[in-house]
């Protein structure tokens, strides 16, 4: 009962078309606003090092190469209350170089951009890499692609980067400032990330790409504290692939007091009385619970268990038992793959193997589908899949380091019918909203979890009746995504996302959004996470 | 490993070219020079190993009460004076900082000796013959279950940290760190099992070790039990205990304290120095001089780090004061005193001994994705993994399948029934097995 790559790549265009209006509405809003920024065009430097690294390791002896240069700027300002607390801006430029000799892999880099350092660090993989056939029991194999050249660009109006510092300050302290005005709030924090990264690759297949990334993460968060308590808030502000007009939509001076209130209604929140609940999660919340259970339980690297000593392997194992078979949840829940969605934290026009971006599904209606791939992987579940090539899901998070398996966006495609939030409250009799995301854990086969949130009400016949605190939800991945019974439609559709998911040996942090819609899941347990000292 | 790091006269010399470059009312440089070399391995084949090097230079300036900072790796003329003109730039447009304290003058810090050579030389072939043992280990010590699946990771690195400023002062230490861990799967996939070692020097790395133990605790916990989650008497490994108590560092801050945000808030204001907080068998210290934990001997500041004993047998003695908060509340600053390492001490006994006193329990080998639920109470929730076992009458009797818990190492703290002997666990931790009674085992996983 294997897919054919004809069902495959059918499935995939059905699926382009249910989230059309994504890129609708981006297009829309390009008809009204300034164009975006054009890519630059590649560094000469960058060109002719990685050039020399490809030689350097042609000629001692590697049957693939690929040489990344990167360059990497992100600037930081945080601040608390009515001050700063740090202003920072880093630079880091270098170069890293893979190879593959007799089917092992070797990795070396260098901040030293020149032809010599680039020749050295080559030179340094092969022998890493001739050391690491001492220990092997497969070959590495990789999967074809076609060759390309090009340059692209994270679509954005404002460089995040070059907005003044002043302005960026000025923009925090105003929110801080609206914070502060309301009764009982203390402490705010607040505070901006830009980055901005350019990466040129070439591969000794011939791949020639410059890629200029553009990223921005605002945060804010308010305290409250009263009758011996102190209760905190943060808005859920999803970092984004997206400018700095992305960060101006967001209105954090007109939106602060509204958000610092809510730390404040925390503290008279009843605690929760621990029992099994049905949940609606906003998606707001929704979006990390499907970055965790679905997210990572979907690596192909984890379910073969590369990943086994460090972040863990996978129930969606092995693929020979779950591809086209696995009951992941019930037919309205189908989970798409991404690294085309505008705005999205993975977006990429090519990955670090230089494969085209592309989505996919990784889970229809209800059933799991395929895996997230690179090159490496994609020959060993290619005859459950039909899918010969890489699904694009390569990346490294520097030049330092090597490039490997990161998830692509992971997102809850919208229901049919166009259901909405409030409808879901009015259908449930007994229940909790969960607005946010709070605490997060999960085991290293991404079955039992445990999460949080920042705010909670309390659902009784249809209509929320008050405010609870003190709340986490625990369940069993399985068992709760087919306890999912009500989903939203496409008008409640929200993307959430994170800069800092961290995965590898050594390792290294991606960023990635997830989309998603409200949700109902049935009768899940609720813990009260208050405990007298 | 062929990059060297910096030495300490070549940081002064890189240092002193970045303060020529500022105009800044003071200037702080800190460079940070490192170099790694790391092997992974999974289903007993090297999937991935590198090396990587680096040098970068963080400028913070100072005008007036104004400050910000910049880095680069780009250690060029050009380089260095763009960073620190956008350092100077950045402080301009920043507003006056009323925390501001002023740079520090000359220190004089204790030389610690964390830098072992033949940790920085470690190459790729030295890393593929210790992968290698490890891995022949596993294979041998879980012969009886099949054809073990393990993997792992080794890495060494060197790095050299310098702290200079403008005001006269300079600070330069070098350490290195090995970290090898191994994990054991069995071939019906019903058991896992996890060792590792970690130190400033190879030498003390027994990779055979590492992988033999990793494979008997995956065949040992084979078709686990599922028993009804609650409170139980646990008795968690040195690992386990390194995983929960430095997580106690948030609350040992104490602006936070004073601020009535951490379990060491006084009731109506102040800090519970002088307090018990936790049995008295219990003393918690940091000390970068310690031979054992071998820490930085200064902070990013340049303060000279001390002994710091946060908890004397029970009692809360410190709490870790920055320079500002310091002056505030008319204390001595102890800086960033956790870099200086963590050590737990005040038992005697080996693991062995805490199951052999043990009449009915739970063993954990190590924990897993650790989250903060509740500030005031450190209360965390994670999960065990890799070798949970029920112990009855002090015996290892059974596998038992994974936890999710939901436990304070604070309060746990409170309840220990026996303290074992530290153990460097890695580089700057020194932690010991202990047994706790009521441990919040509150939910079964599935996980393997």
């Amino acid at each position: 009962m294997s897919p054919t790559r004809r069902d495959f790549l059918k499935t995939g265009l059905a699926t382009a078309t249910s989230l059309g209006f994504l890129d609708g509405a981006s297009s829309a809003m390009a008809a009204v606003q300034a164009p975006t920024l054009a890519p630059p065009s590649a560094d000469p430097l960058a060109i002719e090092v990685a050039s020399a690294a490809l030689d350097a390791a042609r000629r001692a002896g590697a049957s693939y190469a690929d040489a990344r240069v990167g360059r990497y700027r992100r600037q930081i300002v945080t601040t608390r209350e009515r001050q700063v607390v740090n202003v920072g801006d880093d630079e880091s430029f270098g170069l890293g170089v893979r190879v593959l000799v007799d089917g092992s892999w070797g990795f070396a880099s260098s901040s030293e951009v020149t032809r010599a350092g680039a020749q050295q660090a080559a030179l340094e993989a092969v022998v890493l890499a001739k050391a690491a056939r001492a220990v092997r029991r497969h070959r590495v194999e990789l999967a074809p692609v076609t060759a390309v050249r090009g340059t692209w660009i994270t679509p954005v109006r404002k460089d995040p980067i070059e907005i003044s510092i002043e302005e960026k300050i000025a923009l925090l302290l105003k929110a801080n400032e609206a914070a502060l005005k309301v009764k009982g709030v203390q402490f705010v924090s607040s505070g901006v990330q830009a980055l901005r990264e350019i990466k040129t690759l070439l591969t000794s297949d011939g791949t020639n790409v410059t890629q200029t990334f553009i990223r921005v993460g605002p945060a804010f968060s308010a305290t409250a504290v009263g009758n011996g308590d102190f209760q905190s808030f943060s808005e859920a502000l999803p970092p984004r692939g997206e400018g700095w007009d992305y960060v101006e939509s967001l209105d954090l001076p007109g939106n602060a007091e509204r958000w610092a209130s809510m730390a404040v209604e925390k503290l008279a929140a009843k605690s929760v009385e621990a029992g099994t609940y049905d949940l609606i999660l906003e998606p707001s919340n929704l979006w990390l619970t499907i970055h965790e259970s679905i997210g990572h339980a979907t690596e192909l690297d984890r379910a073969i268990g590369e990943e086994a000593n460090y972040a863990g392997t996978s129930f969606v194992a092995p693929p020979e038992k779950t591809i086209g078979t696995l009951k992941y949840g019930p037919p309205l829940m189908n989970i798409q793959a991404d690294r085309t969605q505008p705005g999205s934290l993975s977006r990429v026009a090519w990955d670090d193997e230089g494969v085209p971006a592309e989505q996919w599904l990784l889970v229809e209606r209800g059933i799991f589908k395929d895996y997230q791939t690179t090159r490496e992987q994609a020959a060993r579940i290619q005859k459950l899949t039909g899918v010969a090539r890489s699904h694009g899901c390569s990346f490294a998070d520097s030049w330092q380091n090597v490039q490997f398996q990161r998830m692509p966006n992971v997102s809850l495609l919208p229901g049919e019918q166009d259901v909405s939030l409030a409808e879901i409250i009015a259908a449930t009799d007994r229940g909790i909203v969960i607005k946010h995301d709070g605490s997060w854990s999960i085991d290293h086969q991404r079955y039992n979890f445990q999460f949080s949130g920042q705010a909670f009400y309390e659902v009784r016949g249809g209509k929320i009746v008050g405010m609870l605190r003190d709340v986490a939800y625990q369940s069993d991945t399985p068992y709760f995504w087919n306890a999912m019974d009500m989903i939203g439609g496409k008008s409640s559709y929200w993307m959430g996302g994170a800069f800092n998911d961290g995965k590898g040996e050594p390792t290294q942090i991606n960023s990635v959004s997830h989309g998603c819609v409200p949700a109902r899941f049935r009768n899940v347990r609720i813990l009260n996470t208050a405990r007298a000292s | 490993m062929s990059a060297t790091l910096l030495s300490a006269e070549e940081a002064r010399a890189l240092a002193d070219r970045v303060l020529t470059l500022s105009t800044a009312d003071a200037t702080r440089v800190t460079i940070v020079s490192s170099k790694s070399g790391n092997t992974r391995f999974a289903d007993a084949s090297i999937s991935t190993s590198g090396q990587l090097a680096n040098t970068s230079v963080t400028v913070a300036v100072t005008i007036g009460r104004r400050r910000a900072s910049a880095t680069t790796n780009a250690l060029d003329d050009a380089s260095l004076k763009r960073t620190v003109d956008l350092a100077l730039r950045l402080a301009r447009l920043a507003p006056e900082d009323p925390e501001l304290m002023p740079e520090l003058g000359p220190q004089r810090y204790t030389s610690v000796p964390a830098f072992v050579a033949r940790s920085a030389d470690l190459d790729p072939e030295a890393r593929a013959t210790a992968v290698r043992r490890a891995v022949d280990a596993a294979n041998a010590a879980g012969r009886q279950a099949g054809q073990i699946f393990s993997a792992g990771f080794l890495e060494a690195e060197a790095s050299a940290i310098a702290v200079a400023n403008s005001t006269g002062l300079f600070a330069y230490h070098r350490a290195t760190s090995v970290d090898f861990s191994v994990t054991a799967r069995t071939p019906d996939a019903t058991g896992s099992g996890w060792a590792s070692a970690g130190s400033r020097d190879w030498n003390t790395v027994d990779a055979a070790a590492v992988g033999r133990i990793a494979a008997q605790k995956a065949v040992a916990s084979r078709s686990p039990t599922a028993i009804e989650p609650g409170p139980y008497t646990a008795v968690l490994e040195p690992q386990a205990v390194t995983d929960l108590v430095p997580l106690l560092a948030p609350a040992l801050n104490a602006r936070t304290a004073d601020e009535g945000r951490s379990p060491f808030s006084k009731p109506g204001g102040g800090t519970r120095i002088g307090e018990k907080v936790m049995d008295e068998r219990i003393t918690l210290y940091s000390d970068p001089g310690d031979p054992m934990l071998l820490g930085q001997p200064f902070d990013n500041e340049g303060l000279p780090l001390r002994r710091v004993v946060w908890i004397e047998k029970g009692v809360l003695e410190n709490l870790s004061y920055s320079r500002f908060w310091a002056q505030k509340q008319g204390k001595e600053a102890t800086g960033n005193a956790l870099a200086g390492g963590l050590a737990m001490t005040g038992g005697t006994k080996t693991t062995e001994e805490l199951i052999a006193g043990c009449a009915r329990g739970i063993l954990v080998t190590h924990f897993f994705y650790i989250r903060s639920l509740e500030p005031r109470t450190v209360l965390q929730t994670g999960l065990t993994r890799d070798g949970t076992f029920l112990i009855e009458n002090g015996k290892i009797t059974k596998a038992l399948k994974n936890f999710r818990w939901n436990e304070s190492p604070l309060l746990m703290l409170n309840r220990l029934e026996e303290i074992g002997r530290p153990e460097l666990t890695t580089a700057g931790r020194l932690m010991p097995a202990v047994r706790v009674s009521r441990f919040d085992f509150s939910s079964l996983s599935d996980a393997v």
